[in-house]
């Protein structure tokens, strides 16, 4: 059964006009930026379907920037966005697309880190503010931000998930979902935890630095979507 | 093993339960919701005490200002100017309600920060009938609580069994579900049982089935802030009813059913795509087409 938050029915609290088109964009920047993890300089944002028309109408642009500079979908700082930009040294550019099978609420971000990091990551406005990241450097994830979530970037090799885990099993983490995929075989993979409860950044790195199988792994607070 | 089982979201079930245990709507709403999400009843009221209190100041902000849109000039201080000059058919309960809707939904046209209730474009009808309600009898915040949680678990019954999404299920969805939500919230509030709350959102959605989400040039402005502004008077007149004593037929589990085959049966034209209805009226093209010249 699908269970319905009474918060979702009344709520959320957001900048109108609209739940997927200012709402749904805001948390989409801000999880884009989560998952690069670092400060945001520039961004290349390319609006997919109805995202291209609705920027005046909806703010949606607006949104999409205040979103990467950290803000929440009810932050009034949205209307501002584009000086607030400019104010902490965020360069960014709206680009469109349409390529095929492409989510009618959707974008892709282009974007660099303060310490130069360079990451793509695409996402959808799915109705009532609730978001999807769908793809992080050409790999399918499918994160909702629901759950704290754990993604890793790691080499397609025997007991990584084994590996992982079993160190969360330790740390008193239980799964809720688990997805995997890989580009091709003995190539780079990716995981998707999302946990019923969080997991300290001390844990993260110490998962990393114990599986050198992994290159990346980073953690998704849900608490930080919001 | 149909009719066996309770549905897990119903009427029925909010209504047995109030029986069996002897509790009201807004009780019965929050122990199940706490079932479901592994809450604490405090933490669920928490939560919609924090909601009030947003709402609340989305009102005021809302009233502090004149929020014209690209094409929707904020008419509701006209109506609290014919309120003062004379006495309004529809009473002043019911047109105040009426003005802080209108408010509300224009304040939330020009970004501003609003609850979503159940969603954005519907967002001005449980406001205005809440805090009308709190003007007229003097309620604190507290004094509203339980029909905040009566409307929550009105929309989350129909979340349930159809959509709140304009786009899945045209405008039935969205105002009229606020103005179902927002009536029994009323019932509960002039003490009348699970029962009538029942039949009021039934009243309310039988007289809405079909309603068409048409927003002219894809604002959320033509003709929502208004629509938000004129279904209050059915929230209003379907509690008196329920509260009179007129019940409606057909229970609402089985309105909100039809309620949902209705959307579903509704061209896409006709659910949020600006491609019937109003959108497509000669005036709506204009707009539209001026839109599109400003982007």
């Amino acid at each position: 059964m699908v269970s319905i938050s009474l918060g979702d029915i009344i709520g959320p609290v957001m900048i109108g006009p609209s739940s997927s088109h200012t709402a749904g964009a805001a948390r989409l920047g801000k999880l884009a930026a989560v998952c690069l993890g670092t400060k945001v300089i520039s961004v290349d944002i390319y609006l997919r379907g109805s995202f291209q028309k609705t920027s005046r109408g909806h703010g949606t642009d607006r949104a999409l920037v205040g979103g990467l500079l950290g803000m929440s979908p009810d932050d009034p700082g949205i209307r501002d966005a584009f000086a607030k930009a400019a104010d902490a040294g965020l360069s960014f550019r709206f680009l469109s697309e349409d390529p095929d099978g492409a989510h009618p609420n959707s974008a892709r971000f282009v974007m660099t880190g303060v310490d130069g990091k360079e990451m793509e990551v695409t996402g959808a406005s799915t109705g009532g503010g609730a978001v999807v990241i769908q793809e992080i450097d050409g790999f399918k994830v499918g994160i909702k931000g629901e759950y704290p979530t754990l993604v890793t970037f790691h080499d397609d090799v025997k007991g990584v998930v084994a590996s992982v885990t079993s160190m969360l099993a330790a740390a008193d983490v239980n799964i809720a979902f688990l997805g995997l995929s890989r580009k091709s075989r003995s190539g780079t993979a990716s995981m998707v935890i999302e946990m019923d409860n969080s997991l300290p950044v001390s844990e993260v790195e110490r998962i990393i630095q114990e599986n050198r199988a992994i290159k990346r792994a980073f953690m998704i607070d849900a608490r930080e979507c919001c | 093993m149909p009719g066996s089982v309770v549905d897990m979201r119903s009427f029925k079930e909010i209504e047995q339960l109030c029986k069996s245990s002897d509790i009201t709507f807004p009780e019965a709403v929050v122990s199940l919701s706490c079932k479901e999400e592994g809450k604490t009843p405090e933490a669920v009221y928490g939560l919609m005490r924090a909601r009030l209190v947003d709402m609340g100041r989305s009102v005021e902000e809302a009233l502090s200002g004149t929020w014209n849109g690209t094409f929707a000039r904020d008419q509701s201080a006209d109506l609290s100017n014919y309120m003062q000059k004379e006495d309004p058919i529809s009473g002043t309960f019911l047109l105040r309600a009426s003005q802080i809707s209108m408010s509300v939904a224009s304040y939330n046209s020009c970004m501003g920060r609003i609850v979503a209730a159940p969603t954005a474009g519907s967002c001005g009808i449980l406001p205005g009938i809440l805090f009308s309600w709190k003007e007229r009898y003097g309620t604190d915040h507290e004094g509203l609580l339980g029909a905040v949680v009566t409307a929550a678990g009105i929309g989350g019954i129909i979340a349930e069994r159809a959509t709140l999404a304009g786009a899945e299920g045209g405008c039935q969805a969205e105002c009229g579900a606020a103005a179902a939500m927002a009536s029994g919230a009323l019932v509960y509030l002039r003490k009348g049982d699970p029962e009538k709350v029942s039949h009021a959102s039934a009243l309310v959605l039988k007289s809405l089935l079909g309603l068409v989400c048409d927003p002219v040039a894809g604002l959320v402005e033509i003709p929502c802030i208004k629509r938000n502004g004129s279904l209050v008077s059915l929230s209003v007149l379907c509690a008196d009813m329920a509260l009179a004593g007129v019940r409606s037929s057909i229970p609402c589990d089985e309105v909100i059913d039809a309620m949902a085959s209705v959307g579903r049966s509704l061209p896409e034209a006709l659910k949020e795509t600006s491609l019937g209805g109003i959108a497509v009226t000669p005036t709506g093209r204009r707009m539209a087409e001026e839109s599109e010249r400003m982007d």
